[in-house]
């Protein structure tokens, strides 16, 4: 549902800048996440440092972005649509910023991992699943972009396939470390990332639910109102 | 979500017309007992016309017509044999201007009862005392109660008007506007009154301002171009209304 653009054109510009902020702190988080799996992949420790770098930025952006809705709650008190879009705005930008902090801890562990010469056995779908999360935040982005719930809605199921993954490789690290106890800590840095993308996974669809609630001013979250 | 609401007003299939022009179409509503129902909408929206249609102040507008039914406490306002004069003491209205009459305070509020025909003087002063209390006023005048309205400010006169209205014992008080020739702090009085005169009666209010609808009201009716577009909860209407034309509103895209 599209909606005429607002007769104040200072508010609108301030409504289009707040979205234009955050749709730029998911993309800075796709090409994080990118990074992140590139490091591990390739143990490569200063694609792990890019990451670090960009999420000092994306602290930056997090801070911005609230003040700009606070300021605009203050100034404007919006109603309808534009409330829900600023109540979006400050939701989004947390997920959107934890999302980056898991992004970090990737990069952290891809460091480590690095020392160790070849990746443990149990990383082997990994990339998949940070590519299936990435993905995910691609489209409640894309959702958020298009302010289109139906989209929105997708973004949620794609949570299973991310789950599932994440189970085997739990699974995977578990028998890596009955079966050779010196690895424990490598395999508990394996189990770790998959955590940090199952999370990512998590905060996507967090994004998507307030997308819904933005669009069709209804709350999904937890099964939704009964 | 709440409990079973009274209807207090009810309004069926009704258009307003001046001359040809149709001012109001089809409009069905509920108005709910001892709440405050705001109507908003643009300018020209109906709303004022079909507030005023509630208690047939349009009477004296020799152009306009007001068909369909509407109806009070389940009695046809327009219905045969009922007294105008009887509806507008039910149904009381305030409007956007203060009006006191050039006579004092007392004299103001006593008004409507002198002309009802109540003579006597002990019952015709507990009235007032009752009104302007009702109005949040008494504290404030009722050592000045010989004075001219005339020398009181926007808020005291357009809470006097108020008292006047309550001193009829109405049922339904509209209110067209009541604050817009008001200061913020004399705003605010008067939006904690309507607090205080649900209690007792049931409100309606025109106003130009959403966010005094959304302070005030517990239902809110949106008007375009002489249709009731949505009616519903105040805050379902500020937060998540179903219409788009609300949302578009509500949020100041048009209007």
């Amino acid at each position: 549902m599209a909606l005429l653009s607002h007769t104040s054109h200072e508010f609108e510009a301030e409504l289009r800048q707040l979205k234009g902020r955050l749709l730029a702190m998911g993309g800075r988080c796709e090409q994080m996440i990118i990074w992140a799996v590139s490091a591990l992949e390739e143990q490569n420790v200063q694609l792990a440092e890019d990451v670090m770098r960009a999420d000092r930025q994306m602290n930056e952006d997090e801070m911005a972005v609230d003040e700009m809705a606070m300021r605009m709650l203050a100034l404007r008190q919006p109603v309808g649509r534009d409330l829900r879009f600023a109540i979006t705005a400050v939701k989004v930008v947390t997920d959107l910023e934890r999302i980056g902090d898991e992004a970090v801890n990737l990069a952290e562990r891809a460091s480590e991992l690095a020392a160790r010469g070849s990746l443990p056995a149990p990383t082997k779908r990994l990339s998949e699943m940070a590519m299936l999360s990435k993905n995910m935040l691609r489209h409640a982005l894309d959702s958020f972009v298009e302010e289109d719930a139906d989209k929105a809605r997708q973004v949620l199921e794609e949570d299973d396939e991310v789950d599932a993954i994440y189970g085997e490789i739990l699974r995977g690290s578990i028998a890596f470390m009955r079966a050779d106890p010196s690895a424990i800590e490598d395999g508990m840095r394996v189990s770790n990332c998959a955590k940090y993308v199952e999370r990512i996974g998590d905060h996507a669809t967090n994004i998507a639910e307030m997308v819904i609630f933005l669009v069709d001013g209804v709350d999904v979250r937890h099964g939704g109102k009964t | 979500m709440q409990l079973p609401r009274t209807v207090k007003m009810q309004t069926r299939g009704v258009n307003i017309f001046y001359g040809e022009t149709q001012a109001i179409k089809g409009v069905d509503l509920d108005i709910y007992d001892k709440t405050v129902t705001a109507f908003i909408g643009p300018s020209g929206c109906g709303k004022s016309t079909f507030l005023r249609a509630l208690n047939r102040m349009n009477d004296t507008i020799e152009a306009c017509r007001v068909k369909g039914d509407i109806q009070l406490d389940g009695y046809n306002v327009y219905g045969k044999g009922v007294d105008p004069v009887e509806v507008r003491r039910r149904v009381g209205m305030v409007f956007q201007k203060s009006n006191p009459f050039p006579k004092s305070i007392f004299e103001n509020v006593a008004f409507g009862l002198r002309i009802a025909g109540m003579k006597d003087k002990d019952e015709v002063a507990q009235r007032v005392e009752e009104s302007l209390k009702g109005a949040a006023l008494w504290d404030e005048l009722k050592d000045r109660l010989l004075e001219s309205a005339l020398g009181l400010s926007g808020g005291q006169q357009q809470r006097l008007c108020i008292a006047r209205t309550l001193a009829v014992r109405p049922d339904v008080i509209l209110m067209d506007e009541p604050t817009s020739a008001l200061d913020p702090i004399a705003t605010a009085r008067i939006e904690e009154l309507l607090r205080e005169l649900k209690q007792k009666y049931t409100i309606v209010i025109v106003t130009h301002s959403m966010q005094q609808a959304a302070r005030v009201s517990d239902s809110t009716a949106f008007f375009y171009m002489g249709e009731l577009i949505e009616y519903g909860d105040t805050e379902t209407m500020f937060t998540r209304p179903s219409q788009k034309k609300t949302e578009e509103y509500i949020t100041g895209r048009f209007g």
